[in-house]
């Protein structure tokens, strides 16, 4: 729905493609594609077939959802009442608002010429219920207009489609012989409640005429717009550091975010150059807040990289990812919010140090040990597979494990005596070892094993010590030995 | 319960339940590559869930490796923060101490970096005493010189406790403990044996010929310097 600047000509045909269960389906097409026989749903392999000029473009469906969803907001100019209907409709609850714009038929044409200036065709029709505006706008006449009695006539001649109903259903109408909603309107009531007792709504003919003849309430429920929190300074003449104004900025924003029941996620400052340009700073939190002084303090070190230029003179402040929020006071002496202060506490040492420097491990189920522990954010729900470690485990760890020179080796045990850090270790006590073998189903072929010691030498260090491979088998030469870790 | 008996025997707090408050204490392990001085600290920490706050610089990362989750005492939640500069883990460990919803907050520094003066260590104890969070300054390559860390420990892997069932391996660890500067408590020496299974540290006189300190542990005292 977003216009490019090239749109194709109209006499070329043009497919829209999504991804289906056997390679790419047609999910739109324009006119001249149609009167080509191309149908929606289809693979696109075989609508190349029939038609070989076709051009194919990926459908944005999430891009056209989040359109249709402003375009909600945008026909507000109407009525107050709107929302969105499925993927491709739009329901306006005119009621006693047609008369601001002289009647029916003529709102009905100032809303598709405003439409096509929008560069949008659109298929018009006023019905007194939701399911007969449906039906009408896709099958009916061009900007019909039904009254509240003449459904019967006007709906009557459309085909069971515009029903609302599943294609399984539609196949069986249309085997019964039941082609035109009037055909359906006509079978008794008595017969179709028998046929249908258990049918859900998108199957049952009988639920869905009674919600095209208003017997059966299907409301409108309005979206709201979300409301946009942003406060601004306008500078006298150009400035080139935004320091002492933020204070007061976020004081306004967060007495505005307050008003609304809200708090944000994150912060956009923008500050607008005499030069024409733009420049700005984004800092994130990890909870709600609308704490002045602590979205003021994540500020602290980042207004440093805005580019002045040749100086500012507009500064914006806006709130991103505004949620609701609720005051809340978990102690009933009204002491501190110990899990906000440190929710707080990572947001600023994720704003100071970058969101990769602040990390949580976590166990996970893996006996290779530089697998059984992940990173994940501070403040990410744990995962529920932390693995339970019954062998014992050293407490330091090395990023990589460091090869030691090894004299003596023997082929079974650990060696008497090795060199790490230019440093000769005997190894007075052992225990193990503890064999772990490689993750077929994750590593390389050809990855050793390992043989994990726990060596003692003589002036009581312990090391977590590993042989890699054995000997003679053949996976590379002879076996090496590796520090992995520190025991306490 | 470990903790509970190193307090006592080392200060003598029944008495005086104002200076049980957590502290910044400083501990030197005798090599950079020991984690002797880690178990000990992860011993001495209050028996909370809340999460560690656990702050490393890159040399120490580098030399002497990561904390492991797996090899730690008891599972409870640890936040990572690496870092590069020792400025750096300063700001980061007095930023945490602002938070008393930490229960700890463990920094690693390497060596002696022009950062790390008595004013930035004053800073930290006294911001840890304010939010009665315990603080630990871990220091490999470093010398002891002019610091307000109200406790200073040097400590030392020793060889370990005989294996009770296999006289080859390594039994409960042994750490040679010095407190060699402390406010409130009498230095002295010891040898700890940590129990692993029920996390527990048992103290023991260094052997060594000495006359018993009558005095050792039952009044306060404040130690020279």
């Amino acid at each position: 729905m977003e216009r490019c600047g090239n749109a194709p000509p109209d006499d070329v045909p043009v497919v829209l493609a999504r991804e289906g269960q056997h390679g790419p389906v047609i999910h739109a097409a324009n006119r001249t594609a149609r009167i080509e026989g191309i149908l929606p749903g289809s693979r696109v392999v075989d609508m190349r077939a029939i038609c070989p000029e076709l051009q194919v473009e990926y459908a944005d469906v999430a891009g056209d959802h989040a359109a249709l969803d402003r375009l909600v907001l945008w026909a507000r100019r109407w009525c107050p009442w709107t929302v969105r209907d499925g993927d491709d409709g739009l329901i306006l609850d005119t009621t006693g608002a047609d008369h601001l714009w002289g009647g029916e038929a003529a709102m009905l044409v100032e809303m598709e010429t405003q439409l096509s200036l929008l560069g949008l065709t659109a298929q018009l029709a006023v019905a007194p219920t939701w399911a007969a505006a449906w039906a009408l706008a896709r099958f009916g006449p061009v900007r019909s207009i039904c009254g509240p009695d003449e459904a019967y006539f006007k709906l009557g001649p459309l085909p069971v489609t515009g029903l609302r109903l599943d294609d399984p259903t539609v196949l069986l109408l249309r085997r019964l012989g039941l082609k035109t909603i009037g055909a359906v309107m006509d079978v008794p009531r008595l017969s179709l409640t028998r046929r249908f007792v258990k049918a859900g709504l998108q199957a049952n003919p009988l639920m869905r005429l009674d919600q095209m003849m208003g017997k059966l309430a299907e409301p409108v429920s309005s979206v709201d717009a979300k409301p946009v929190i942003r406060v601004q300074a306008r500078l006298a003449e150009p400035i080139f550091d935004p320091t002492p104004y933020l204070p007061d900025l976020c004081e306004d924003l967060c007495a505005q975010l307050k008003q609304a029941g809200m708090g944000c996620r994150r912060l956009h400052l923008t500050v607008y150059k005499t030069d024409g340009d733009v420049s700005h700073v984004d800092v994130a939190t990890s909870a709600t807040t609308r704490d002045a002084a602590h979205l003021h303090s994540l500020f602290r070190d980042k207004v440093e990289r805005i580019n002045p230029g040749f100086g500012f003179d507009l500064i914006t402040l806006a709130a991103g990812a505004v949620e609701e929020m609720q005051e809340r006071q978990n102690r009933l002496d009204g002491g501190s919010d110990d899990d906000l202060h440190l929710t707080r506490l990572i947001d600023r040492l994720s704003a100071k140090f970058g969101p990769h420097a602040v990390t949580r491990p976590i166990l996970r189920q893996s006996h290779v040990p530089e697998r059984a522990e992940a990173q994940i954010a501070a403040l990410a729900d744990q995962p529920e597979e932390g693995g339970v470690l019954t062998k014992e485990r050293p407490l330091r760890l090395l990023d990589h494990p460091e090869e030691v020179r090894v004299l003596y080796a023997v082929p079974e045990g650990p060696p008497a005596q090795f060199v790490w850090r230019r440093q000769t270790h005997r190894v007075a006590r052992y225990a193990g070892p503890e064999r772990i073998a490689p993750e077929w189903w994750k590593d390389r072929p050809g990855t050793r094993l390992r043989d994990y010691f726990k060596v003692e030498d003589q002036t009581g260090l312990r090391l977590w010590l590993y042989r890699e491979g054995l000997h003679e088998d053949g996976r590379g030469g002879d076996p090496r030995w590796f520090v992995h870790g520190m025991f306490a | 319960m470990g903790l509970l008996r190193m307090h006592k025997g080392l200060a003598g707090q029944g008495d005086h339940p104002a200076a049980m408050t957590h502290t910044l204490s400083e501990a030197f392990p005798c090599t950079p590559n020991d984690a002797g001085a880690l178990g000990f600290i992860l011993s001495r920490l209050p028996c909370t869930t809340a999460p560690i706050l656990w702050v490393q610089d890159r040399l120490s990362r580098k030399e002497a490796g990561r904390p492991a989750l797996a090899g730690m005492p008891a599972n409870r939640p640890v936040i990572m923060v690496d870092l590069s500069r020792a400025s750096d883990v300063l700001w980061a460990m007095e930023d945490g101490l602002r938070c008393r919803a930490l229960g700890a907050v463990i920094g690693e520094i390497w060596g002696d970096p022009p950062a790390l003066d008595f004013t930035a260590t004053k800073r930290l104890a006294m911001r840890a005493e304010a939010a009665d969070v315990s603080c630990w300054l871990i220091r490999r390559a470093a010398s002891p010189d002019l610091s307000a860390a109200r406790d200073r420990w040097r400590i030392a892997s020793l060889p370990s406790a005989p294996h009770p069932h296999d006289a080859q391996a390594p039994g409960h660890p042994r750490w040679a403990l010095d407190l060699f500067r402390s406010r409130r408590s009498k230095p002295g020496q010891w040898v700890a044996t940590y129990d692993r299974a029920s996390d527990r540290v048992d103290l023991s006189a260094p052997v060594r010929d000495r006359t018993v300190d009558p005095r050792d542990g039952t009044v306060r005292e404040r130690a020279a310097g």
